[in-house]
């Protein structure tokens, strides 16, 4: 475009060595190096920008409070089991981050968690099909609820609300008819399915591997996109800074292996929930989709002018939300070896959209990342798994739940106030 | 300056026709721009100004009538049909997403990419270049836009119209928020606009602002046409009775009609 304008504002050509064009403007408090970056992020956390803190310290509270009334609670054989009870309802969390994104919910994810179920064992055990096909034909069945959701959604205007209840029902009855009068059904223990989901661990070497890679992969991304920031004349992230946050992120994931490694070691159910995450978080915060998720989320007419597909972004949506909670019934069976009349029931719904929002994902839609499937579904587990070990009895262990969501609840809404107030709203 | 009028118009419509129930929003209204000119959109409220300028972007679609765009006929039935045939709209709630940060909305629907993900760099960028170039008085990008002043959100609203490359630009009250000196600098990039050769629709309540950088003024009075005025022979008393509905007689609006051919003969 035209660079014709002679600017005659004194104070467009800035003084000194060239300054980065997002570091132009006069009134930007200048932070520079470690310092600058740790008082930059103090003034963010004051004025309410808590992004993930508050469920980080709450799990360090959590943890500590158990770890004082049982020490076991943090030995690696407990740690194990905890990483494996948390995934399948950690599944069904990352597909609720995704519909809260976008301001809507689904609330029958519990009952896809048990028909997925049901579908898997009744084809594979009782009508001999081969593994994978049963559990295509499982994530099939929640394909195509979310469809259905979606081109009801889309079609008729009406709350996901109501049509996911409706669903909830709906699906729940077809998970008992296609258990039939069996009631309850198990999976040979030597099948594969069950073997990767309760038996089969990464070798030490291995989880090692990855344990160092992630970090190093995480540097080099940052490094090449600085450098492209440099080229194209923006600022970048000191590379000390980066360099910190790599080796901190690097210490953190070798000790939990190693943690792990002292007992059975990493699972690959869990290995396959944490690259599930990863990969949801890349997609929603560097893709287009994700993208038009987070607009939607944020103001559906303005992503709807702004020539998003708005009705196949919902619909993409469901289908996916369904189909993890397909993915976590799956894993659940397989866990579990078995699928019965009450897979799904109970807390399994609740459990899984509290995981969302105690992570940090809101529940108006537009805010929030695939992290807090993970961090929310920890939070939820550990106080479940360790009031388990106190030999603390369900009623107490419901309320505890409750109470914490409550709080995280209550932490957002004070933080959204304060940002508002602070102008990072 | 105005020896424009004689190009082909890039957008031209006739008898177009909007109904909601009972209410008619529009009926048979003609309305063109051509490149290189600026035309005033201007009415009370209620006349239909934005039911126009929502027809035009895709937003609804019109019960009847014709368009006409880059001498084809066509018909808009969506906002992204809109914006593929160059027609950039800023609305007037500016359509922006509060919890994305300025390079975020700047690119919503149009985003820039690198090996298949977002590319951050060039549009963070490319948004610094657009912004500059409307002197826009905007600390950060990476910052939502929910914490940025009404002025900023308006500069941000105008700055993403000017990504695709449009052919005609509509601006819905572009300056009812802004400061003295960002009302000027916005006058001034409808100025840059139109030397670009862009067509330039802009709605506005400011009589001030519409005879300082309009060529025509397009009056729509409760749903209709209400006459077209070159500002260059108009005043903007004659344009404020079109708009009041102090001409509504038939020898008055054929007085008002004569005028500039009077002056031209």
């Amino acid at each position: 475009m035209s660079t014709s304008q002679t600017p005659t504002d004194p104070t467009a050509v800035p003084a000194g060595p060239v300054v980065p064009a997002d570091l132009q403007d006069e009134r930007l408090i200048a932070a520079q190096g470690l310092r600058g970056w740790a008082g930059a992020t103090w003034e963010r956390v004051k004025s309410g920008d808590l992004g993930s803190l508050p469920v980080v310290v709450g799990l360090v509270i959590i943890w500590g409070v158990f770890y004082a009334l049982n020490p076991a609670f943090i030995s690696s054989r407990n740690l194990v089991n905890l990483s494996l009870q948390m995934v399948p309802t950690g599944v069904l969390a990352l597909g609720v981050v995704l519909v809260l994104l976008l301001g809507q919910i689904d609330l029958s994810i519990g009952s896809m968690y048990g028909l997925s179920g049901a579908v898997l064992v009744v084809l594979f055990v009782n009508q001999g099909a081969p593994i994978a096909v049963a559990v295509l034909l499982a994530l099939a069945a929640g394909a195509v609820v979310g469809l259905v959701y979606g081109l009801l959604f889309n079609r008729f205007g009406v709350p996901s609300f109501v049509i996911t209840l409706a669903g909830l029902l709906a699906i729940l009855g077809l998970q008992l008819r296609v258990l039939g009068t069996d009631g309850t059904v198990n999976l040979p223990f030597e099948s594969a399915i069950v073997q990767f989901a309760s038996q089969m661990y990464l070798p030490a070497w291995l989880s090692y591997v990855l344990a160092v890679a992630v970090p190093v992969v995480y540097l080099a991304s940052r490094l090449r996109t600085d450098r492209r920031r440099v080229a194209a004349g923006l600022s970048a992230t000191p590379v000390t800074m980066v360099a910190v946050r790599a080796a901190v992120m690097g210490v953190l994931l070798v000790v939990v292996v190693a943690v792990l490694n002292d007992d059975r070691g990493l699972s690959t159910m869990v290995v396959l929930f944490l690259a599930l995450v990863v990969v949801m978080d890349l997609a929603i915060r560097r893709t287009t989709w994700g993208r038009s998720v987070l607009a939607i989320g944020g103001n559906v007419e303005a992503a709807r002018r702004a020539g998003i597909d708005v009705k196949r972004t919902f619909l993409s949506v469901f289908v996916l939300c369904s189909t993890f909670a397909a993915l976590g019934g799956i894993l659940g069976a397989a866990r579990l070896a078995s699928a019965n009349q009450s897979s799904g029931g109970a807390d399994t719904n609740l459990n899984a959209i509290a995981a969302a929002v105690i992570g940090g994902t809101s529940l108006f839609g537009g805010r929030g990342s695939a992290y807090s499937a993970l961090l929310g579904i920890l939070v939820i587990y550990s106080i479940s798994n360790g009031l388990a070990l106190l030999s603390v009895s369900a009623d107490i262990r419901y309320i505890v739940t409750g109470a914490v969501l409550l709080l995280a609840v209550v932490i957002d809404s004070l933080s959204r106030r304060s940002r508002a107030a602070h102008g990072r709203a | 300056m105005s020896t424009t009028t004689t190009l082909a118009p890039v957008l031209s419509m006739t008898g177009v026709s909007k109904r909601f129930g009972a209410v008619q929003a529009l009926k048979d209204i003609d309305f063109e721009v051509a490149a290189g000119e600026v035309v005033a959109l201007v009415g009370d409220n209620g006349a239909g100004k934005s039911t126009l300028v929502k027809t035009i972007a895709g937003v609804y679609a019109p019960d009847g009538g014709n368009v006409v765009f880059d001498g084809s006929p066509v018909s808009i039935t969506s906002p992204s049909e809109a914006q593929a045939l160059g027609i950039a709209t800023v609305f007037q709630d500016l359509a922006l997403c509060d919890n994305l940060d300025v390079v975020g909305n700047l690119f919503l629907g149009n985003e820039r990419k690198h090996g298949g993900a977002l590319d951050e760099v060039t549009m963070e960028q490319e948004s610094w270049r657009l912004l500059r170039e409307l002197s826009a008085k905007i600390p950060s990008v990476r910052i939502p836009v929910a914490s940025l002043s009404g002025g900023q959100r308006q500069t941000v609203a105008i700055a993403r119209s000017l990504l695709g490359d449009p052919k005609v630009v509509m601006l819905d009250e572009p300056t009812a928020a802004l400061g003295v000196a960002q009302t000027a600098e916005v006058l001034n990039l409808v100025e840059r606009l139109r030397d670009k050769g862009l067509g330039v629709i802009l709605i506005s309540h400011n009589m001030s602002d519409v005879m300082a950088v309009a060529d025509r003024v397009a009056v729509l009075r409760l749903g209709r046409n209400n006459g077209v005025f070159r500002v260059a022979d108009t005043s903007s008393t004659e344009i404020i009775a079109a708009i009041t509905g102090a001409t509504t007689n038939a020898v008055t609006a054929r007085a008002a009609r004569r005028a500039p051919q009077e002056e031209q003969s």
